[in-house]
């Protein structure tokens, strides 16, 4: 479905500076995609330089619940430290995973959830104890308009609202099956996806009526879905944990990325794009 | 119970008009892209004419073009024409066995299974192979699957038989055969025969119409057109030497301007020509056979002689003759004399016909 | 002469052909024998035999037959119309009909979308009619259909070609009318061609993935075939995905293998004039 996606960017300043502005106001900005750069960039080799300042190239490998926020970041960061590049890979978390384990050359691995990150750790290739730096809560996504009327959790169980959920293997679905449990609720979904996106698809399309996604696919949607939070959702925050890896050929930079991400200015990123506040406590389940 | 065609395709040059009366079976013949495919073709409905009009035993098979005036067009699809095609190859179809390849075309028209076998075997017997009835195509020869593909052309009751040489593809032993089946088929059948073959022409058919450039270019009964061809092909076909000019008081002048004196032959008149004598200025043709040609290294003038100069294109066995073929016509001689006079491919000599076997009439 | 009568026949192979040829065989059997290696045998009947597993085997055979038929129903009549008649934009029917071929599957599922979807071109009739297509299995057989139908035209418009129309034409003057043609002839004559295009389409039906899942949608029993069943076992329990990989694979081998066995076999018959096309040897 969703194919890892290697996004370089190339560090304009005039426009990153631009961006850094965007992001001190705490305004929310679209994703900026420049699609792929020419080959033959500043190497990882040639720039590296020891010393405090970050530097040279990190590929970042990241849940695609987070292509939008850490698109922003990366093009912070790249502004805040000329001669560092940022190369990031989106794709499903469990996905990422096993592409590192194949030794795919990623810095950092930032996971939509605790299991996948356990997974990184005993493959021993995460390098200390992963920081949580965000969460992020189910909400329920309809098409524009609202056809079929849905205003709470309990309407999803209702006879002849279609609903797509993911599937119980992957962790939206995993959160969509606990959240009904607590609430007593039998969902009866017409499809189980394998990915948000692909509920997404179904819910923009109108194929659904409706459709149990993350708060923040919904924000990063548009006006393209209508969508309700519901309170039941606390009942399965999902907590987003980041780490380096041992593999990383540039520890100093991939560390300066993860103190991006859990600093102020990433949380505030991550903030304006409906993420939650991380439990502190390193990471949770 | 007549066939009456005319037919006009522009963008190969065809335009032929044609009958074919009850019974008859006439023999189409002509050199490559004279339009003898093109003839068959139009007939049986796989090839649509621009113009044209044509009638078998009264069922209008087209009526196209300008030939429908401001009537309507007519097209008869070719399963509802009753015009069975046989083809240089047998084209049995490889899935059926004989039998089944012989029922088909009444098994098509409604006739039930039962009936259709029989009709079947009666016809493999009628070409001599109904112990071959259980055999697949693969598993029959050359001769053998003509022989079905005749049976099964014969089964589906056709009112006009249209055959497109099918002796061509056979073998020299096989072919002896076939032709002779079809002089039993074809008697007092009413069919076209393709052929290049005169034979074909002089066993199987009562009329030639010889095809040139998709026109007709003579016809008439077979013996009269091979006997006196008034066009090249035919002449060819009979071989004979074949040279057109003008008529004059003594034979026939050329466009070279060579004179080549004969024997006026009074012609009988085609059906619907005018019966008129051969008259000077109107044109004709002067016809005679290879063997009647002498080879002359010198002009050796006697009266009443033609002789003219051609230079040698080619020498070939004939029979247990050397042919010598020289300036678009040729000469038969003895091998011994071919020998004397050291004759080679370039040579200019002369060929001399007397005036007595050279045969000249209006075309 | 029947195939491979000659057995040490002369044949003008330069050695660098060959050893490219092997390094192509390496490309395609090492990946399987890969995935082979990395099954787990000892759990592997447990695995395939789970009742997740068996309902989506049970749904793919169910739905790839289905989207077979409907591939020979509607097929057949294209290929024949593309091979026999001419008329006007026939060669951008033909490229637009083989376009399934290299659509990624997912642009399929998309198009489809937007045809049968509720908001499609069509969805809106179809709803009136009481006909709801998205998240059904009439979905994934329409799904699988789309992709799989060019396969079938491709390999019958190729065994049409080579056949040629003079038996046809035959037929046609021995009294039999179009419909006893096609039938009797026209038929019988490609039925080589005919079976190794249905199953190929078969083969592209069962490993239909893209645009079920977006069209279709993925539900146990309903939506979810195998493929989709492995890309979600792959999630949580990579060796199911593969026993099922396996499964997948021994599936279309037997069914490939079934469709090219002996090709000559199906082809009694052919003497010197007939020329039926090799099995599916017009497929790209």
């Amino acid at each position: 479905m969703m194919r890892p996606r290697m996004t370089r960017l190339p560090i304009p300043t005039a426009r990153a500076r631009a961006l850094a502005a965007v992001l001190a106001a705490g305004a929310l900005l679209p994703a900026v995609l420049t699609g792929c750069a020419p080959a033959g960039g500043t190497t990882a080799g040639a720039d590296e330089r020891t010393g405090a300042r970050p530097a040279g190239t990190i590929t970042v490998f990241a849940a695609a619940s987070l292509k939008g926020t850490f698109t922003e970041l990366a093009h912070a960061f790249e502004a805040a430290n000329p001669g560092s590049s940022v190369t990031l890979s989106f794709a499903g978390s469990s996905d990422l995973v096993g592409q590192i384990s194949q030794g795919a050359p990623a810095d950092v691995f930032a996971s939509a959830d605790a299991a996948n990150m356990q997974k990184l750790q005993d493959a021993g290739l995460a390098d200390g104890t992963p920081r949580n730096f965000a969460t992020n809560t189910l909400a329920i996504a309809m098409p524009p308009g609202n056809p079929a009327g849905i205003g709470s959790l309990k309407d999803l169980a209702r006879p002849g609202v279609k609903l797509v959920t993911c599937a119980r293997q992957v962790p939206c679905g995993a959160a969509a099956a606990k959240v009904a449990e607590a609430a007593g609720l039998e969902l009866r979904p017409v499809s189980e996806e394998n990915a948000v996106t692909d509920v997404l698809g179904k819910v923009t399309s109108a194929e659904a009526d409706a459709g149990l996604v993350y708060a923040t696919d919904i924000n990063a949607a548009g006006g393209k879905v209508a969508g309700i939070g519901f309170a039941e959702s606390q009942g399965a925050v999902n907590t987003y944990p980041i780490v380096a890896t041992t593999t990383s050929r540039n520890k100093a930079t991939a560390q300066a990325f993860l103190d991006l991400v859990t600093g102020a200015e990433g949380q505030k990123v991550l903030a304006a794009a409906g993420f939650g506040p991380a439990d502190a406590s390193g990471q949770g389940k | 119970m007549t066939l009456s065609y005319q037919a006009v395709v522009a963008g190969r040059g065809f335009d032929v008009a044609l009958t074919v009366r009850p019974g008859e079976t006439v023999a189409v013949m002509g050199p490559n892209g004279a339009g003898k495919s093109t003839l068959l073709s139009s007939i049986a409905g796989l090839l649509r004419p621009d113009s044209g009009r044509a009638e078998l035993n009264g069922r209008t098979l087209f009526r196209l073009g300008h030939e429908a005036g401001g009537g309507k067009q007519a097209w008869t699809p070719p399963h509802l024409r009753g015009t069975a095609l046989l083809a240089q190859e047998p084209l049995l179809f490889p899935h059926l066995n004989a039998a089944d390849n012989v029922a088909f075309g009444p098994r098509s028209t409604g006739t039930g299974k039962h009936a259709a076998k029989e009709r079947a075997v009666r016809w493999l017997a009628e070409v001599g192979v109904e112990d071959l009835a259980g055999r697949r195509p693969a598993q029959l020869s050359g001769g053998q699957a003509q022989r079905v593909a005749v049976a099964r052309a014969l089964a589906a009751d056709p009112a006009l038989l249209l055959l497109d040489e099918p002796l061509a593809a056979l073998d020299i032993h096989s072919a002896p055969l076939l032709r002779r089946l079809f002089k039993r088929v074809l008697a007092g059948r009413q069919a076209i025969i393709v052929t290049h073959d005169v034979l074909d022409a002089l066993m199987l058919a009562d009329r030639v119409v010889i095809l040139e450039d998709g026109k007709v270019a003579e016809e008439g009964p077979t013996r009269e057109v091979l006997e006196r061809p008034r066009s090249r092909f035919a002449a060819g076909l009979a071989g004979l030497n074949f040279v057109p000019g003008v008529l004059d008081a003594a034979g026939v002048r050329t466009a070279g301007g060579l004179e080549i004196s004969g024997h006026a032959e009074e012609l009988e008149p085609g059906p619907g020509e005018p019966d008129l004598p051969p008259t000077p200025g109107s044109p004709g043709v002067a016809v005679f056979p290879p063997s009647a040609v002498s080879v002359f290294l010198d002009d050796a003038h006697g009266s009443p002689r033609n002789s003219f100069p051609v230079t040698i294109t080619d020498l070939e066995p004939h029979g247990d003759q050397v042919r010598v073929r020289a300036g678009g016509l040729a000469a038969d001689i003895t091998p011994a004399a071919s020998a004397d006079l050291a004759l080679v491919p370039g040579m200019t000599v002369h060929f001399v016909v007397k005036a007595a076997a050279v045969s000249v009439y209006g075309t | 002469m029947p195939p491979g009568s000659t057995p040490h026949a002369y044949t003008a192979i330069p050695g660098w052909v060959r050893a490219l040829a092997v390094v192509a065989a390496v490309v395609v059997v090492l990946p399987l024998l890969a995935m082979v290696l990395r099954v787990d045998w000892t759990h592997f009947v447990p695995l395939v035999t789970s009742e997740s597993s068996l309902t989506a085997l049970a749904l793919s055979l169910r739905t790839s037959a289905a989207s077979t038929v409907l591939c020979i129903v509607l097929g057949v009549p294209l290929a024949v119309v593309l091979a026999r008649d001419t008329f006007r934009l026939q060669g951008l029917l033909r490229s637009l009909v083989l376009l399934p071929l290299v659509l990624p599957p997912v642009v399929g599922g998309i198009a489809l979308l937007y045809t049968f979807g509720r908001q499609g071109l069509l969805g809106r009739t179809l709803d009136v009619l009481g006909l709801q297509i998205a998240f059904s299995t009439t979905a994934v057989v329409l799904a699988q259909t789309f992709v799989a139908l060019p396969f079938l035209v491709v390999s019958l418009e190729g065994a049409l070609r080579t056949s040629g129309s003079r038996y046809e034409a035959v037929a046609a003057t021995l009294g039999a009318p179009p419909g006893i043609v096609f039938r009797r002839v026209t038929l019988p004559l490609v039925l080589p061609g005919l079976a190794s295009g249905a199953v190929l389409s078969f083969a592209r039906s069962l490993g239909e993935f893209g645009a079920t899942l977006t069209f279709a949608g993925s539900l146990q029993g309903v939506t979810r075939t195998l493929p989709l069943e492995i890309y979600l076992q792959r999630e949580t329990d990579p060796d199911a995905a593969v026993a099922l990989s396996l499964v997948l694979v021994a599936v279309a081998v037997a069914v490939v293998a079934l469709a090219y066995r002996r090709p000559a076999a199906a082809r009694t018959g052919s003497g010197r004039t007939t020329a039926a096309a090799p099995a599916g040897g017009n497929v790209t």
